[in-house]
């Protein structure tokens, strides 16, 4: 009984991370109709970034959070900095932009392999999470239940930001019309560069706060951008809600997956991927085929 | 037409001279392997190409017939039978791969490739008990053919080489025929073709088919140059590389993929031996390509040798001119 239940926390946790990975990758791609490739890229270097600051470097160490929220920035930075300079000079030639950010995360990915080297790096669990947390007979990591509740905080936030704001309502319009949001005066292009800063961000915060579960190691990249891509095929794209359904959906299968049937546990994730693409093609919570 | 025949007779004696010009058993290697990379890169290109339809997961499929000949041979089959087998799994998975990633086209179709790309790579590298998982298929022998064991590095140049020019003939073909048109037609003006009465999904559907015999023929032959298959020939990075080929040389010409193939192996083969960034390098020329020649060396240097034999040919006019 406790292992399944257990196995349903991490599937949470995981779907949580999963969910700040994805809702950027959905929404870069639901107004710039890119996928991201870089993504998985941002994720693993921020948890290098943020794992260095955690660790420390020439004596200068910081707090978890503050070290997170360092890589945030500063990966949030370098998005920004690829979009500006490298995916304005094409604007609307798709292919040529997913083809750039291809180039990118092989370029990232060997970066990273340069100067964080080939072992593995294990990320500390930050002190005051450390332990677990009593609920009657149930006893669950502390710092899995932090994961979902950033998680879900996160959400909130971002449905508000979407929902509520003004920023969020342009963002919303590119994402539906952006010929249309154009001629009403939005200026997409600005949003181009906010949308990825803000993906590379979500991206660079789930891979430091995942790197206590994860661990941070070279092919990171690899591992967590079909994930990304799977989410956002099963939700739809440029939807919040389809994200964060999709990501909890993926939790649970690649977690029940890896437990059960080790070595077919990324073939289970082809499953409700078939089933999406074959009976909704645009996804759950999708308005349109990509 | 007669420079093109020309040159045409001469790339054909080269290509058959290899052995007896090239410095070493190495190079000859070398030329093997771009033959059989050109191969896979002309299969890729009859969808990014002539399909418009460009797919990151072809490594995928390559590695699902490099992993099925090698699985058939370590159950015992001999090398024709593990062959035909091979062919046979990688034309259904193609077919499956297609049946889906068909249900979009642009952007999403990239998206489903690469997804089914990248499933197929967790598969070799999770799937331990059939693949062997990160330590790889090893192949014991090369087959034997009419009597020449292909063990012979000339041997199996030579058998490469009959394979690749019959990939080329099967692509000219391919590419004059009706079907090819029509495919052409489809990657223009997809609508227009339904309202003519074209059956979009289908021509695009017998194109992946295409793709996917080329692929598998050149992993079949890879897969016994290296006699070892590990999860790495189908990672993302390979499925790139097989793109950036196309890319590079020029998508849309039967020549380009060519050019292309013997690029990137080339500088991957000089470059590994005094760096180990290929993959950085890899990325740097793909974003160096995609910004600065998005047509492609081919035509690239076309129409640069076009524009200034024009210009020649202007000022030289213009002297003729008192």
């Amino acid at each position: 009984m406790n292992f399944w239940l257990v196995l349903a926390v991490n599937s949470i946790t995981f779907g949580g991370l999963l969910f700040l990975l994805s809702a950027g990758f959905s929404l870069i791609f639901g107004l710039m109709r890119i996928p991201n490739l870089t993504h998985g890229s941002l994720f693993m270097l921020g948890a290098y970034v943020g794992v260095t600051f955690v660790i420390g470097i020439h004596g200068f160490q910081l707090n978890f959070w503050l070290a997170a929220i360092l890589a945030t920035l500063s990966v949030a930075a370098l998005g920004a900095l690829a979009e500006r300079l490298l995916l304005r000079r094409m604007p609307g030639d798709q292919l040529a932009q997913v083809l750039v950010t291809l180039g990118l995360s092989f370029m990232a990915a060997d970066l990273c392999l340069m100067v964080w080297g080939g072992d593995p790096i294990s990320v500390p669990t930050p002190p005051e999470l450390e332990g677990f947390a009593r609920f009657g007979v149930l006893v669950f990591p502390a710092y899995r239940l932090a994961i979902i509740v950033i998680a879900i905080l996160f959400a909130v936030a971002l449905w508000l930001l979407l929902d509520r704001t003004r920023l969020g309502a342009m963002i919303r319009a590119g994402v539906d019309d952006p010929d249309m949001a154009r001629v009403v005066g939005i200026r997409v292009s600005q949003l181009f560069t906010i949308v990825f800063a803000l993906g590379a961000g979500l991206a660079a915060f789930a891979g430091i706060i995942g790197g206590p579960i994860l661990s941070v190691y070279p092919g990171l990249d690899q591992d967590m951008l079909p994930l990304a891509l799977v989410v956002v095929i099963l939700g739809g794209t440029g939807s919040l809600l389809g994200s964060f359904v999709g990501s909890i959906i993926v939790g649970f299968i690649y977690n029940f997956g890896q437990a059960l049937l080790p070595e077919l546990a990324y073939f289970v994730l082809f499953l409700p991927m078939l089933l999406v693409l074959l009976l909704r093609p645009q996804g759950l919570f999708g308005r349109h085929v990509p | 037409m007669t420079t093109r025949f020309l040159a045409l007779v001469i790339a054909f004696a080269a290509l058959v001279t290899v052995p007896y010009w090239m410095p070493g058993i190495y190079y000859v290697n070398v030329s093997s392997q771009i033959l059989f990379y050109a191969i896979f890169a002309l299969g890729l290109n009859v969808l990014v190409g002539y399909a418009g339809l460009v797919s990151l997961g072809h490594a995928g499929l390559f590695g699902v017939t490099a992993y099925a000949t090698g699985y058939m041979l370590q159950l015992g089959f001999g090398h024709p039978m593990a062959i035909l087998i091979a062919l046979v799994v990688s034309l259904i998975s193609m077919a499956i791969f297609a049946a889906l990633s068909l249900r979009s086209s642009g952007i999403g179709f990239i998206m489903i490739t690469l997804a089914l790309g990248e499933i197929l790579w967790g598969l070799a590298y999770r799937w331990i008990s059939l693949t062997g998982g990160d330590n790889g298929l090893s192949l014991k022998t090369r087959p034997e053919l009419f009597g020449y064991s292909l063990s012979d590095v000339n041997t199996f140049y030579y058998a490469t080489l009959t394979i690749f020019l019959l990939s080329v003939s099967a692509m000219i073909v391919f590419v004059r025929s009706p079907l090819g048109a029509a495919l052409m037609g489809t990657r223009d003006q997809p609508r227009r073709m339904n309202a003519l009465g074209y059956h979009v999904w289908a021509i695009r559907f017998c194109a992946c088919l295409f793709s996917g015999l080329l692929t598998s023929v050149s992993a079949i032959l890879f897969v016994y140059y290296t006699q070892f298959i590990s999860p790495q020939t189908l990672a993302l990075t390979a499925s790139a590389e097989v793109l950036l080929m196309v890319i590079s040389g020029g998508a849309g010409t039967l020549l380009g993929p060519i050019v292309g193939a013997g690029l990137v192996v080339a500088v991957k083969t000089v470059v590994s031996g005094f760096i180990e960034r290929w993959n950085f390098l890899l990325g740097a020329i793909f974003v160096a390509i995609v910004i600065l020649m998005p047509e492609g060396l081919v035509p690239g240097t076309a129409r640069l040798w076009r524009r200034a034999w024009r210009k020649r040919a202007v000022t030289g006019g213009a002297e003729a001119k008192p």
